[in-house]
């Protein structure tokens, strides 16, 4: 099943007088259970991308169908509820409240879906259990380090069960040690049969994956299945 | 409406955490809301207090109540001068009035003079000592605390007694049982009849008869001072609120005669009214409410300008936030009435902190002026303060909810 069809997407930012085509011409597909890297320069438009499959953003042009139904004549709303229930994101610098703890920053996708607070604290609960981190529920993003933020992002990313988890650089800001947990932890989640979009620059990051996408100046230059996927240490993470 | 309550709940919640974050800058954001509640508080307070004092003093006195007299009391119609050389109203004024006046459902004359009042070492100086007859009491609603007023007999034949206002018998007799007993006027004996009931008219200063003692009134000119020094008043009491105008009427008919004024000479004497008192009060109460008004309205205003400033800095500095929070799938709404909430629990933080100090300043204020806080002044003063915040919390808000959310990401 597809979750996600773009066709002739195109995203244009007016800045002066200019027009910077940040993507130009991209189509795409992804289906269910795929673990997908989309793989460039820097400037390339990955994260232009990766906001527009996210619903943050919309396109300049192109359509965009997600679990076949057009986003592109979504309301505002109608984005919010998508990214909140269907959508899983995890940012190169975590984007964690920061005078919120763990749980409380894991469990907020679900206030915003509306469960009830003892449901969603044991759901969040399990999902830090899950990244590992049962026993640093109520330590705030200041008391954590690099990758057990990082492990905190992926858990509210996990928490609402998303048709798709969004990451853009996300080993961007830590060590190679701590960044191969982190794949390690992806591997994880995918063998559980969830779909992932990485982005990222790095060839030996995108190599995780079992596809990848090269873009380049705003084009998808090469999408090609990775032959021999690089499959991390599932042990990494005992060490964090 | 579930649905409602659980987005209402969260958002205090998340609210409060918010505001526990910035405690010190929430605080100091609330001074013009703190201030805006104290005076709405206060000010609501003392017009009550002042409005109770009012229709007590009114009561005390009568309602239905003329007063032929030389002078007129609230009315500036007529100049001073004129007022001043008018004849005096005499006893004898009054006697023939009274012969002729067929509705009226009491008369009395009254004639006042300042004076000290002694028992043994106590004294109480500068009192307004009234002259009048056994007819007085029946022209006021006082009732007594303890004995009576000074009857016909007594009266007529001038007999020292005398009956004090409730806080001339306090001062004299801190102990009780004053009646029976003798106090002095300017050096002369009077017996002690009655003690009147406290009346609490303050608002009335000396005319408060809280204040005043009454004897007959021919000890007045006896003792005080001589007939022809200063005019008397007649007391009138209609028989009902509806016969007051026809009261008037008659009396105005009768006093020409009585004062022998020809057809086209103007009165000499006025007929005054607990309506010019009562319109001079409301003045009074309606300068303390415009002022009042108007300070609350700029601190409220102030206090408004505040709130919505340090929203806008809040919703800057926290523009990162928004981003995070827009990105996991908080809707416009919910952004927008996550910084009203915000605002208005500010405010109403604020508002509590006013009242508890408009209720501590009530009890100081207290001491010089009889009030109480109503419990709808409470209401009233938690409902202003939640709908200031909401008001200058909008706008801040609505920039919060409109914000791009990939914008927002990307702010540092
Ligand atoms: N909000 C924006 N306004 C103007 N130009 C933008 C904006 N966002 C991205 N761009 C431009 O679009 C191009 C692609 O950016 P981006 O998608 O962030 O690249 P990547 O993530 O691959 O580094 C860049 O040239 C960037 O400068
Ligand atoms: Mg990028």
């Amino acid at each position: 099943m597809n979750i996600i069809n773009i066709e002739h997407i195109a995203k244009i930012y007016q800045v002066g007088s200019e027009e910077v085509h940040a993507l130009r011409d991209v189509s795409l597909r992804i289906e269910k259970g795929e673990y997908v890297a989309i793989m460039g320069p820097s400037g390339s438009g990955k994260s232009t991308l990766m906001n527009i499959l996210g619903c943050l953003d919309t396109p300049t042009r192109g359509l965009y169908e997600f679990k076949g139904v057009n986003v592109s004549e979504m309301s505002d709303n109608e984005l919010a509820a998508i990214r909140n229930r269907e959508i899983g994101f995890v940012f190169q610098t975590f984007n964690l409240l920061p005078r919120s703890d763990a749980l409380h920053n894991v469990e907020l996708p679900l206030i915003y879906a509306g469960v009830p607070a003892h449901e969603r604290k044991e759901k969040a609960r399990m999902a830090l259990e899950h990244v590992g981190l049962a026993d640093r529920i109520h330590h705030k993003p200041n008391e954590l380090s690099g990758g057990q933020r990082q492990r905190v992002a992926i858990a509210r990313a996990l928490v609402t069960e998303p048709a798709i988890i969004l990451a853009d650089e996300p080993t961007g800001n830590l060590d190679t040690k701590t960044g191969e947990d982190i794949m390690a932890l992806f591997n994880e989640i995918y063998e559980q049969g969830n779909t992932i979009i990485l982005v990222t620059h790095e060839e030996y990051i995108a190599e995780h994956a079992e596809r990848i996408i090269r873009i380049r100046d705003g084009l998808i230059e090469r999408d090609e299945k990775v032959v021999n996927r690089y499959i991390p240490q599932k042990n990494g993470a005992s060490k964090l | 409406m579930k649905e409602f309550l659980y987005e209402l709940k969260e958002g205090l919640l998340i609210s409060l955490r918010a505001i526990g974050a910035n405690k010190a800058r929430s605080v100091l954001t609330t001074l013009g809301i703190i201030i805006g509640v104290t005076s709405v508080v206060l000010m609501s307070t003392a017009i009550n207090g002042i409005d109770n004092a009012f229709q007590n003093g009114v009561a005390s006195l009568g309602s239905d109540n003329l007063y032929i007299d030389k002078w007129e009391w609230f009315n500036n119609d007529t100049p001073w001068w004129e007022l001043r050389n008018r004849r005096n109203l005499t006893v004898e004024d009054y006697e023939r009035y009274k012969e002729l006046a067929k509705i009226p459902l009491a008369v009395a004359p009254t004639i006042w003079s300042f004076q000290n009042i002694r028992y043994k070492n106590r004294i109480v100086e500068s009192i307004i000592i009234q002259g009048t007859n056994h007819e007085y009491i029946k022209t006021t609603n006082l009732t007594f605390k303890e004995g009576r007023f000074f009857n016909e007999l007594e009266s007529n034949s001038g007999r020292n007694v005398v009956v004090l206002g409730s806080e001339i018998a306090k001062n004299l007799f801190p102990n009780g049982y004053a009646v029976g007993e003798y106090v002095r006027i300017k050096g002369h004996k009077f017996k002690v009849v009655g003690i009147l009931d406290e009346q609490g008219s303050w608002v009335m200063g000396n005319f408060n008869p809280d204040k005043q003692v009454f004897l007959p009134l021919q000890n007045i000119y006896k003792y005080f001072q001589s007939a022809d020094f200063r005019s008397i008043t007649i007391n009138v009491r209609a028989k009902n609120s509806l016969m007051v105008e026809a009261t008037k009427e008659e009396a105005i008919g009768i006093m020409r005669r009585v004062r022998g004024l020809k057809y086209n000479e103007p009165d000499d004497f006025s007929i005054n009214q607990q309506e010019g008192l009562l319109n001079t009060i409301n003045q009074t109460v309606g300068v303390i409410q415009i002022a009042g008004l108007f300070i609350t309205g700029l601190a409220l205003f102030v206090g408004a300008i505040g709130i919505m400033n340090i929203m806008f800095v809040s919703v800057k500095e926290r523009t990162k936030e928004i981003g995070i929070r827009k990105a996991i799938g908080a809707k416009r709404r919910t952004i927008l009435s996550q910084f009203i909430t915000e605002a208005a629990i500010i405010c109403m933080i604020g508002g509590t902190i006013g009242l508890i100090i408009a209720l501590i300043l009530s009890l100081v204020v207290n001491q010089f002026l009889p009030t109480s806080v109503q419990i709808d002044t409470i209401i009233l003063a938690i409902v202003i303060s939640i709908a200031t915040g909401v008001v200058s919390g909008f706008a801040p808000a609505y920039t919060a909810a409109k914000l791009d959310p990939v914008e927002a990401l990307r702010y540092e």
